[in-house]
């Protein structure tokens, strides 16, 4: 199922990437318009797979249990498996069509490669949110509900919050916490790293130009970087805690 | 073989194992009865590590298997729903657990024995429920462990695998093997159990020979043995 599922995964990234190269005539506003998909698009396919995985190989998992196997062997095979064969269907299918439209001579490849990586981070956060949340709920139902709205939440809500948050301490000072807010959340670190390194930030006022100082930096960069992994980290070390403890 | 000290598991609020302690000595087939919820399979799969005991320590061949993985080597599970995932073919999933254990060479002999060959290029998934145990009793007996726990083997079998089934039990038992079973099929137990071990509510209520549970509760045959237990518990 999975294979078969990752391939037309990859088939749409390469229709996506062909379609949008094709309309736009351009490699740099093909990136920006591919941008405001992946950084929507790519949690929730990570979400949903890893939800979808997780309980389709439940019964997989307990023969592998009675085997002389580890148990974090056997989740963590899981989760890579998952969440390595999604990120090659996005590296791939996006890739080999901007690879042919001449990628490699254009001035865009930076901001091109930091789209990929960004994606494969969010790829690898969101299936080990989705792994957590598949194996703390027995119900396919609740596991499945609990996951969108994550997905939810950090796509859509969080930004909601956020921009309230800003309207209604207007009068503060709020550099500082809207960086920290931005960290908080993958999907808005992933969405402003990028939108920074394409140079559109003059668009964002004053609080770009607070985040371009960061951001823009190598420091900022690595900081950016450093906190994804985190996310990637402490999703996966609960998978493994909470495989040991859990019942089949 | 195996040594369960003061066992101990709940499910929520519902108390299957309360302070089990059984010791099962090497070689014959010991089979562990129970109402059902009597906490049979929980009782395999903590001996298993697939279900972890809230208190309590179980001792496989020398070796707490507490946080273990290896000792599984020295067991084969046979589960009591065989659910396969359900795109592989029986050939990929016997090539796969052969890759994960040991070599074996044994599976060609017990897929005759089952007479599978038909289905060996078949899809999990399409197959009925008595060829799936038999998948799932290939994929049990085809490596040579000392210990071998049977969660109801004879699930779904027609009347000549289960003939079958029996002489491989007597086969394997001939090699000085520990064989654990879990039926409630009655006359399948009397006919290849040595010893029984009877679980009423989370604990051991009776473990002996089959003629000393008939000598306990003054009944001529092991149906009515079992039942007379069962109805003087109210179970």
């Amino acid at each position: 199922m999975r294979s078969r599922w990752s391939y037309v995964y990859f088939a749409f990234y390469l229709l996506l990437g062909v379609v949008l190269l094709f309309l736009n005539n351009d490699l740099s506003k093909a990136v920006i318009t591919l941008m405001n998909v992946i950084i929507v698009l790519v949690p929730l396919i990570g979400t949903i797979f890893g939800v979808m995985y997780y309980y389709n190989s439940k019964e997989f998992t307990e023969l592998l249990l009675a085997q002389p196997l580890k148990r974090s062997s056997i989740f963590l095979g899981q989760y890579l498996g998952v969440a390595l064969s999604l990120s090659m269907s996005l590296i791939l299918g996006l890739g080999l069509p901007f690879v042919f439209y001449g990628l490699f001579e254009s001035s865009a490849i930076w901001d091109f490669s930091l789209l990929l990586i960004t994606g494969t981070f969010l790829t690898l956060i969101f299936t080990a949110l989705a792994f957590n949340i598949a194996l703390s709920n027995e119900n396919k139902i609740k596991g499945f509900g609990y996951a969108i709205l994550l997905w939810l939440f950090l796509a859509i809500i969080y930004d909601g919050l956020f921009l309230m948050t800003l309207v209604m301490f207007d009068d503060y000072p709020l550099d500082k916490l809207s960086l920290i807010g931005t960290m908080l959340n993958p999907i808005d670190l992933s969405r402003t790293l990028i939108l920074l390194k394409l140079d559109i930030s003059a668009l964002l006022g004053y609080t770009g130009a607070v985040f371009k100082q960061f951001f823009g930096t190598n420091f900022g960069l690595i900081v950016s970087f450093i906190m994804l992994t985190i996310w990637i980290i402490l999703p996966v070390l609960r998978i493994l805690f909470k495989a040991k403890k859990k019942d089949f | 073989m195996v040594i369960i000290e003061d066992l101990h598991k709940r499910f929520g609020k519902n108390q299957v194992l309360s302070g089990l302690d059984l010791t099962i000595s090497e070689g014959g087939v010991f089979a562990v009865l129970g109402p059902n919820g009597s906490g049979k399979t929980t009782l395999i799969k903590s001996v298993l590590g697939m279900v972890i005991p809230d208190k309590g320590t179980i001792t496989v061949l020398g070796e707490n298997i507490k946080k273990k993985s290896d000792y599984r080597h020295k067991i084969d599970y046979l589960p009591q729903i065989a659910n396969f995932p359900s795109n592989l073919k029986v050939k990929e999933l016997i090539k796969m657990i052969k890759d994960l254990r040991a070599f074996t060479n044994a599976e060609d002999q017990l897929i005759e024995l089952f007479r599978l060959e038909p289905f060996l290029d078949k899809k999990l998934g399409n197959l009925s429920g008595g060829t799936k145990q038999k998948v799932n009793l290939v994929l049990t007996f085809m490596f040579d462990s000392p210990l071998i726990i049977l969660d109801e083997p004879t699930s779904g079998l027609d009347p000549i695998s289960l003939i079958r089934l029996k002489d491989l039990i007597q086969k394997e038992k001939a090699k000085g093997k520990t064989i654990l079973i879990t039926s409630h099929i009655m006359s399948f137990v009397e006919e290849v159990s040595d010893e029984i071990v009877f679980l009423l509510e989370g604990k051991i209520y009776f473990k002996g020979t089959i003629s000393e549970l008939k000598n306990k509760t003054n009944q001529p045959d092991f149906e009515h043995a079992i039942a007379s237990i069962l109805i003087d518990n109210h179970a």
